[in-house]
């Protein structure tokens, strides 16, 4: 029984492939999902996707977004989605940087978006780096 | 019958504006090609995110979410997405008139977006509750606004359900005017692509057993559903400014295309005019010479 794994952002159709199995981070963790899982829906939260295909496994860096499972599809929504080897470890931490020091800008209380905006792309970019750290270390 | 100096005037004047359309179609077809990318790439996620949650939103429980069933009140909101300038063909002009003919009951409000709908929307003595200007290209926080003014207007509950009236971009030269419902979550074409609907049913009739939800239904609800309305929303908008864009380009081709043929009959006649002048000239000329003989 094959499961169909997409992966769709606002920018593009990111992957849509038959895979063996998938491991995603869920709101409560780490979620395996194997061809014929219940049916689920959950939201996503940014770290890393990894999904197996004839024994051979991807990691993505995902954003926050929502993931709908069916025995055969798993259809991943999410903000973001960049594979390991495009992730520029040096921009990410820039961007963190800067992310941080706009969020000092920032006044509590104040432009509640904004700063709900900064902390989503922080909690990204760590994600981002988060993997990227975790293959090369391997 | 004109005289060649008033055809050497005309000509003038229908070179001028020829050079002026043609500047406003070169300008016109640079933002095209961005404005549609970015409505083709933002469209799949949409639609698959109008998708999960119409299905969603037939397995879920009654009073899940405001948002899955409609208001308590009875008015309708219209939020009508349209260009800031002219010159862009009857674009605008179809999607008001597709407006008109919608049939809407009970009492209606209206929301706008571009200078244009304000005022067609204005001379028609329609309720105008809010207009939002947003600048081009498109940017999200500003579509966000409107996102949630309209779901603080439905959570409300003065109205019954909250539609949306734009431009969807088929191709360059099709553009189709159309009137979606967005809230309550009601299936919604995005582009051309007919086969969507089919899509949503495959969904439904394939009997997918009841979701489970984690944490829980409503916190997952909480989370995406504001998420869908301002993202589709801002697809929608990204939509309305492909279409602008390619109904603009169009129009300006076609203005310089008309200009052209103009200042082809016009030299024609110019010639004609002046082929006309010279014989009669050399006529007079050999006339006085053969009386002076």
């Amino acid at each position: 029984m094959p499961l169909k794994l997409e992966i769709v952002t606002p920018e593009a159709n990111i992957f849509s492939d038959v895979v063996d199995s998938v491991v995603l981070p869920g709101y409560e963790g780490e979620m395996g999902v194997l061809p014929a899982h219940a049916p689920l829906v959950t939201t996503l939260l940014p770290g890393a996707l990894r999904y197996t295909k004839g024994g051979k496994s991807t990691d993505l860096a995902v954003g926050e977004g929502l993931v709908e499972i069916t025995g055969t599809t798993a259809r991943v929504l999410t903000d973001m989605a960049i594979g390991v080897d495009e992730i520029d470890e040096a921009a990410v931490e820039e961007a963190i940087a800067r992310a941080k020091k706009s969020l000092e800008s920032l006044k509590p209380g104040e432009h509640q978006e904004e700063v709900a905006a900064v902390m989503a792309m922080i909690q990204r970019s760590t994600a981002q780096l988060h993997i990227k750290r975790r293959r090369t270390s391997i | 019958m004109p005289s060649t100096r008033d055809i050497r005037r005309r000509i003038k004047s229908v070179k001028s504006t020829a050079q002026i359309t043609k500047a406003m179609q070169l300008v016109a077809a640079a933002k095209m090609k961005k404005a549609q990318d970015q409505a083709a790439n933002g469209r799949s996620y949409s639609e698959l995110m109008n998708k999960i949650l119409v299905s969603l939103k037939d397995n879920a429980e009654e009073g899940a979410h405001p948002y899955f069933s409609e208001g308590a009140g009875n008015k309708t909101l219209v939020v009508v997405i349209a260009s800031d300038k002219g010159l862009c063909g009857a674009l605008n002009t179809n999607l008001i008139k597709k407006l008109i003919n919608t049939n809407l009951e009970g009492e209606v409000d209206y929301v706008t977006i571009g200078r244009k709908a304000a005022q067609a929307l204005t001379r028609l003595r329609k309720t105008l509750i809010a207009d939002f200007p947003i600048k081009d290209p498109a940017k999200f926080p500003e579509v966000h606004a409107v996102g949630k003014f309209i779901q603080e207007r439905f959570l409300m509950g003065d109205y019954k359900k909250v539609l949306v009236a734009f431009n969807n971009f088929v191709n360059t030269v099709t553009q189709v005017p159309s009137v979606e419902q967005i809230l309550p979550v009601n299936p919604v074409t995005l582009g051309g692509k007919r086969s969507f609907e089919e899509g949503v049913k495959d969904v439904v009739a394939s009997d997918i057993p009841d979701y489970t939800f984690e944490p829980s239904a409503s916190v997952v609800f909480a989370t995406v559903l504001p998420q869908y309305v301002n993202g589709t929303m801002y697809q929608m908008v990204l939509e309305a400014r492909a279409s602008e864009h390619s109904s603009r380009m169009v129009a300006m081709k076609n203005a310089t295309d008309n200009a052209k043929q103009m200042l082809k009959d016009l030299s024609l006649e110019y010639n004609k005019l002046r082929q006309a002048a010279i014989t009669n000239e050399l006529l007079e000329i050999t006339t006085a010479k053969m009386a002076l003989e």
